[in-house]
This record gives structure tokens, sequence and C-alpha cells, in this order.
């Protein structure tokens, strides 16, 4: 057996959410057809949103199901500018760690739409800083996109204050709870937001589908036209199978979240402590190093002096331990992370950086077994720094 | 035996990868990413570093079931190849950066990074034979790549792996075919992969400007003008520009580039004949030949190779030096390039030519 470390690229499907994907599976029908079949579909999806809204504070109208959450992050940061930017309000604030789906549409705004992008900077723990965010927000303001939580660090932020502030100046205010929700209490009607992203298969269900929460008075424009399917704003077939499979997972994720996130917090300082056993100069990154109740239960940011991260990452993988470097990157080449950048931690101490996130399977033998292995894979890497 | 694969998303690569893994070897592949904008570099043909070859490297090492890694040696390929060759044409030299990339990133930081991770070698999909833990010659003569592996060291090669030595091309195709391989067909690369539009002189002028002077005959004669000494290679005959004619008639040849003066020489194709040269930075493939020795030598890397005289001169305090007496002229030879000595088949060493002397000269 592997021991997989890598639940915030994407966690093991829950049993509910495989037995809801599987019954779907099996049926037929479009839920924008009139007849039989495509009611019962229809019955699915709606059901479906029900349950996503109600477990999330948010009402059923404010669901708009995406493809994912990168989907989701466009068309609230896009979306959210064109609808409300005017001649008088262009700028755009996002934190300095936010996600490449929120931070590259925000730059794409900026190079092609006319947008004044400002970009906040975190504290040494990944945290926003509050006073050069109300220094940047004003009239102006067309868009406030801050994260939830941090998919590298684990950093949760203050979203309700950048909520609250957002909207005292006419702003959208939008987060990215990709990593968030199903991983520590979130509440969308309570927490002043505009605009929530949430994923599938960060907490348990199927890749491929995610959701826009949406207060139905935010304006939003499409980013993709069609069929006029979810509030005008996402056209496109709705994916039965995918949203039974989400809400089953949501359903699950925050009833036994809070048990699950006391059980994973022990087992992430566990975790650490068994790496600075095994490796005393390890460090940890992000608010899990100072605060363990400010970070994400399951996310442990690592810092293994004179190793580097892509070698100690392709050892452990050789011996059965799945984890990362920051963030899982599609061209494969690992570039020192942006966020790791924006904590202060500098370019040779990021690239020793491995990420390890525990999830809802996580048991101590996988713990275990980095422990095993790790004092040799740290060894080999040190050893291997002095060669490129 | 654990072998690290380099796999460069061809055909050759996969191939040499597929046999290790045949063989019975633990063994993972890496693609070197040579640049950090791998878009800026070719697109649907054939290079090192392109988006497309490093998905087709993953899907041979998938096809094979072996682990595969991306490795970023950008910096490393910036500063030891491209600075060097640009560095090289700036002083008047021809450099081979095949040649410097296996010396420098191959068999140096990939091969010293896989050691110090745990593996025993590197694989790579050259056409060159290992025997008896000498290097040689592969087969297929149209193929052999052994002169860009002859600036391997003893230690190098004792932690290389070539299996495509004793295969042809056509046999190696037609194996990745029956493999599965989608790079079966893919075609062959030619030329130098950080120049992905072959325009070497314009690639050169981004980074040199341009730096006129004057083109002279071999009595010192002026007979033209250029934009810059880089724009030309000792042997080149294209492109000249010349707007005096030769009093024979005879095409002129490039003969010497001399950056400092910005002077470009050339005259007559027997000018160009070389039998005497020296090079610096020798290197051995195994142990090191003691005296004046006979050998085959080769200058470029399809060349061929002609017999000659070589011998290795040491005097304290001095660098080394390689000189070489070739029994026939060889025509065309740069300074900069590698002059790689042969025993038969098997690669003894290499140098980096400094000097020649024409053979018109007593």
């Amino acid at each position: 057996m592997r021991a997989y470390l890598d639940h915030a690229a994407t966690t093991p499907m829950r049993a509910e959410a495989v037995a809801a994907v599987t019954a779907e599976l099996t049926r037929t029908g479009n839920p924008s057809s009139v007849h039989g079949s495509g009611r019962a579909a229809r019955r699915v999806v709606e059901d479906a949103r029900e349950l996503v809204a109600q477990r999330l504070g948010a009402e059923p109208a404010e669901v708009v199901f995406t493809g994912g959450g990168t989907e989701a992050d466009n068309l609230a940061v896009k979306g959210a500018y064109w609808a409300r930017r005017d001649a008088d309000r262009r700028d755009v604030l996002v934190s300095a760690v936010e996600h490449h789906a929120v931070g590259d549409a925000a730059l794409w705004l900026a190079q092609t739409q006319g947008a004044h992008v400002t970009v906040l900077d975190v504290d040494v723990t990944g945290r926003l800083d509050l006073a050069a965010y109300r220094a940047a927000l004003g009239p102006r303001t067309a868009v406030v996109s801050v994260m939830w939580a941090n998919n590298e660090v684990g950093t949760v932020q203050p979203v309700a204050e950048v909520a609250r502030e957002a909207r005292a100046v006419g702003a959208v205010v939008h987060s990215d709870a990709v990593q968030a929700v199903g991983h520590v209490p979130v509440h969308f009607g309570a927490s002043g937001l505009d605009l929530l992203t949430l994923t599938a298969h960060k907490l348990g269900g199927p890749v491929g589908i995610g959701a826009l929460l949406a207060r139905r008075s935010t304006a939003l424009t499409s980013v993709q036209h069609g069929g006029g399917q979810e509030r005008d704003v996402r056209s496109g077939t709705l994916d039965v199978v995918g949203a039974a499979g989400f809400a089953a997972a949501v359903d699950v994720a925050v009833a036994t979240l809070e048990a699950e996130a006391a059980r994973e917090a022990a087992l992430r300082d566990e975790l650490f402590d068994r790496i600075r056993a095994a490796v005393p100069d390890a460090v940890r990154h992000g608010a899990s190093g100072l605060d363990p109740a400010a970070g994400l239960p399951g996310v442990l940011s690592v810092g293994l002096p004179g190793a580097p991260g892509d070698a100690v990452v392709m050892l452990l993988d050789a011996a059965g331990v799945d984890a990362s470097t920051g963030s899982a990157c599609s061209a494969g080449v690992t570039a020192p992370s942006h966020v790791l950048t924006a904590l202060g931690v500098g370019e040779d101490e990021a690239r020793s950086v491995v990420r390890f996130s525990l999830g809802h399977t996580t048991t101590r033998a996988d713990l275990e077994r980095v422990s095993a292995v790790l004092p040799d894979v740290v060894a080999r890497a040190r050893a291997a720094a002095a060669y490129v | 035996m654990k072998v690290l694969a380099a796999m460069s998303g061809g055909v050759d690569s996969a191939v040499a990868a597929a046999r290790a893994v045949d063989a019975g070897h633990d063994v993972t592949g890496v693609h070197l990413a040579l640049s950090k904008n791998p878009q800026s570099f070719r697109s649907g043909a054939r290079g090192c570093c392109s988006r497309e070859d490093a998905h087709d490297a993953r899907r041979a090492a998938d096809r094979l079931g072996i682990p595969f890694y991306v490795w970023d040696l950008s910096d490393r390929f910036a500063a030891d190849v491209v600075d060097d060759f640009v560095a090289e044409y700036a002083a008047g030299r021809t450099p081979n950066p095949c040649l410097r990339c296996n010396e420098k990133i191959k068999f140096s930081a990939v091969l010293e990074r896989g050691l110090a991770l745990g593996f025993d070698a590197v694989c790579t999909g050259h056409y060159a034979r290992l025997e008896g833990g000498q290097l040689h010659r592969a087969v297929d003569e149209a193929k052999d790549q052994s002169y860009v592996l002859g600036v391997l060291t003893a230690h190098q090669v004792a932690h290389s792996w070539f299996p495509l030595g004793t295969s042809t091309k056509t046999e190696v195709r037609a194996e990745a075919a029956a493999r599965g391989l989608c790079v079966a067909a893919k075609p062959d690369s030619h030329d130098i992969c950080f120049i992905p539009d072959g325009d070497t002189a314009g690639f050169l002028d981004a980074r040199l400007g341009t730096r006129p002077g004057a083109v002279v005959d071999l009595d010192g004669t002026h007979v033209g003008e250029h934009e810059g000494t880089h724009h030309f290679t000792v042997g080149q005959r294209r492109g000249l520009r010349l707007g005096v004619p030769a009093a024979d008639g005879k095409p002129r040849f490039v003969l010497d580039v001399t950056p400092v003066t910005g002077t470009v020489t050339v005259g007559p194709r027997e000018a160009l004949d070389v039998t005497r040269l020296s090079g610096v930075r020798p290197t051995w493939t195994g142990p090191v030949p003691e005296g004046p020795w006979r050998g085959l030598v080769q200058v470029r890397a399809h060349g061929t190779p002609v017999p000659a005289t070589v011998e290795l001169r040491s005097a304290p305090g001095e660098p080394d030096e390689l000189v070489v007496e070739t029994d026939e002229p060889l025509s065309g030879v740069a300074p900069g390039q590698a002059v790689v000595c042969y025993a038969g088949t098997r690669v003894v060493g290499s140098a980096t030519i400094a000097v020649t002397r024409p053979a018109l000269v007593p």
C-alpha cells in the first residue's frame, strides 16, 4: 500500500459519492427536457442543489453548478468584473497567494480588459495584510477576491472582515473556498461574501464538477454562452451524475467535519513531530507553524533545508509515499512557488519545501511510512543538491 | 541496477528506456526541461525542449510503466550551453552545442545528480556501443553518435549505458512501432534545439549585434564587407557576398575568422587543408595513452575519420596539449570544433581544437 499524502491535490471519493454516481450512471435524461426522463434527471440535480445549499448555508438558487473550481473562479472574477465595472470602477484586488485560477484571471483582466489589479501582500504566515487591503480598497474597487484557505500552506484568511469592508464600498467580493469546504466550517450566508467557489473532488466527490455560490443580487456576466442553464450564467447540459456525487460528498464531509478536522489536525501535528525527529532542522511554513487553528487541518508545508523538494518528492515516490512540491504543475517543471515567495520565503528555501496533505482516508500507518523512509530520502536529496 | 533513462520525447530514447526495462532493471524516466519557456522553442518539429516533446516522453514512460519526472536544467543549459555557444562564436570559434550538452548537462549534471539520488547509471538513446566497459562506435555507421560522446570521461562512461549501439535506426523505429510507442514515426531532430528556426546568424545577431568588418584575401587584399565575424565559420562558402571575383575565377572559402580585428580571411579550397592541429582540454574515455600513437581522428559529427599520429604533451605549469598529425589533409577545420580520437572503433578521447596549421605551410 502506498501512503497517499496529497489530498489537497485530490482526495479519494467517499463511498456515498461513489454510490450516488454509480446509481445515476445507469439512468438517462437531460434535466432540461420536459418529458418524464428529463424530469427525473432534473429532480436529481435539484435535490443535489438543495443539499449542497443546505450544508453550506446558502439558498438553492444561489448554487451555480460549474465544471469545477477553475471554471467557477473564472466566472466569479471575470463575470463579476464585467458586470460591475464602469468608467470609475475598474480596480480588482486579489491576494498574493491566490490559486492561478484567480490570479491569472485577474492578470488577464488587467492585460486585456482595462482592469487595474492590485496584488495584496500577506504576512509570514500567509495571512492577508488587512492594513494594505484597506488602503487599496475604495469606491473604484469593482471586485475583491481573497481565498478562504490556501492550498500550499493551509493558511485561513480573514474572509468575514474582507467581505464586510468590500461590501461597504460597493465592490463584489469573492472567495475561492476550494480547499476550505468540507475541511473548515463554511457558511455562505453568514460569510458576507457575494461569491464563493467550491469543487467536488477536494472533499470526496468526483472530478469535473464544482459550484459557484452566488447571491441572487450579484450580477454576473456569462463567460460561456449557450442554452441558458444555471441562471443563464453557465450554459451547458447539467451534469446529473456529477451533481449527485458532489452533493453526497458535501453532505458527508460537512456532517463529519468537526470530528474529522480534529483527527486530521492531530495527525498533521504528529506528522510534523515525526519529520522533526528524522530531520531536526525541518521547518513548518504557513499559519500552521504558529497557530494550528489558523490553518487547514490537513495541510502541512515543510521546509527541509538543503534538500531540493523535487528530489525529495521523487525519492518519496520511489519509497511509496505520494507528496508534492507546492501545487501540482501541468508543465511538470517546478518553479519556486508564488505562495511561498509571497510569505517571504527565499527562492532556495522555497525549492526545499514539500507539502504533505492529509485527508479522510489518512491513518497513522501513512505517517509511519514517512518516518521510516524520510531519513534516507533527505540524505540522498541533500547529496544531490550540489548538482543543479 | 537502478537506471535513469534520459527521455527526450524522441523515438531513440524511448526505445533505449524500453530495452533497459526489458533487461530487468529498475528504470526511471527523466525529461530534461532546457528552457524556462518551452513554447518559445520549436513547435511541431522535433527538438529537445518543447511541451509536445515532454508529453511524448511522458506517454512513452506511461507505456513502459516506469516513473517519470521532468528535471529543470534550464539555468544550467543557458549558462553551460547557450551562453557558451554565443561566446565561442564571438571569439571566432565554431562550437558544437550537442557535444557541450553531453559534457556539461546529460553526463554531468544529470549523471551526478542521479548517482547522488541512488541511481547506478544513465541510459540514453545515443547510437554508440559499450564493449567491455569501453566506448565504441555504433554498428549503424550512418547513425553513429560516438563523436558527440567523445568528451565523456572514464567515470562518465562507467556510469552510462547506450542500449541502441547494436541496432540500426530502421530497426529502432520498427521496434518502437511494435511496442506501441506513439513516437515511432516521429521525425529525427537535426538542428540546434535552442535555434528552432535554424537561423543561427539571426540568433547570434540578437545577442551579439552587428559588428561590421572587412573580408580580405590571403594576401590582404580587401574583397568585401561583412556585418559580424560571428556569421562566418572556417570552411564556409555560401553567403560571402564578395564584390571582387577571385583572380582564378574559383570559389572562395572562409579560411580564418579574427573577431579582434573584425577580419574574415577568404581563399581557395586548397588553403583549407590541414594536416596538423593542436587541441586543448583533452578528455579520455579510458586510460590515457602514453607517447605518440597511431589512430583515427574525426573533427565533425558525421565527418570521415582519417588516420593520424596523436600525442598528448604535458609540461609542468603548462596546460595539456593534444597534438594531431594527419596522414591526409582535413578540410575546413575550425577552432572550437572537437577532435575525437579513435583506436579502430573505440573512442579514446577528445580535445577542443585551438590551433590548426594548413597543409600548404611547410
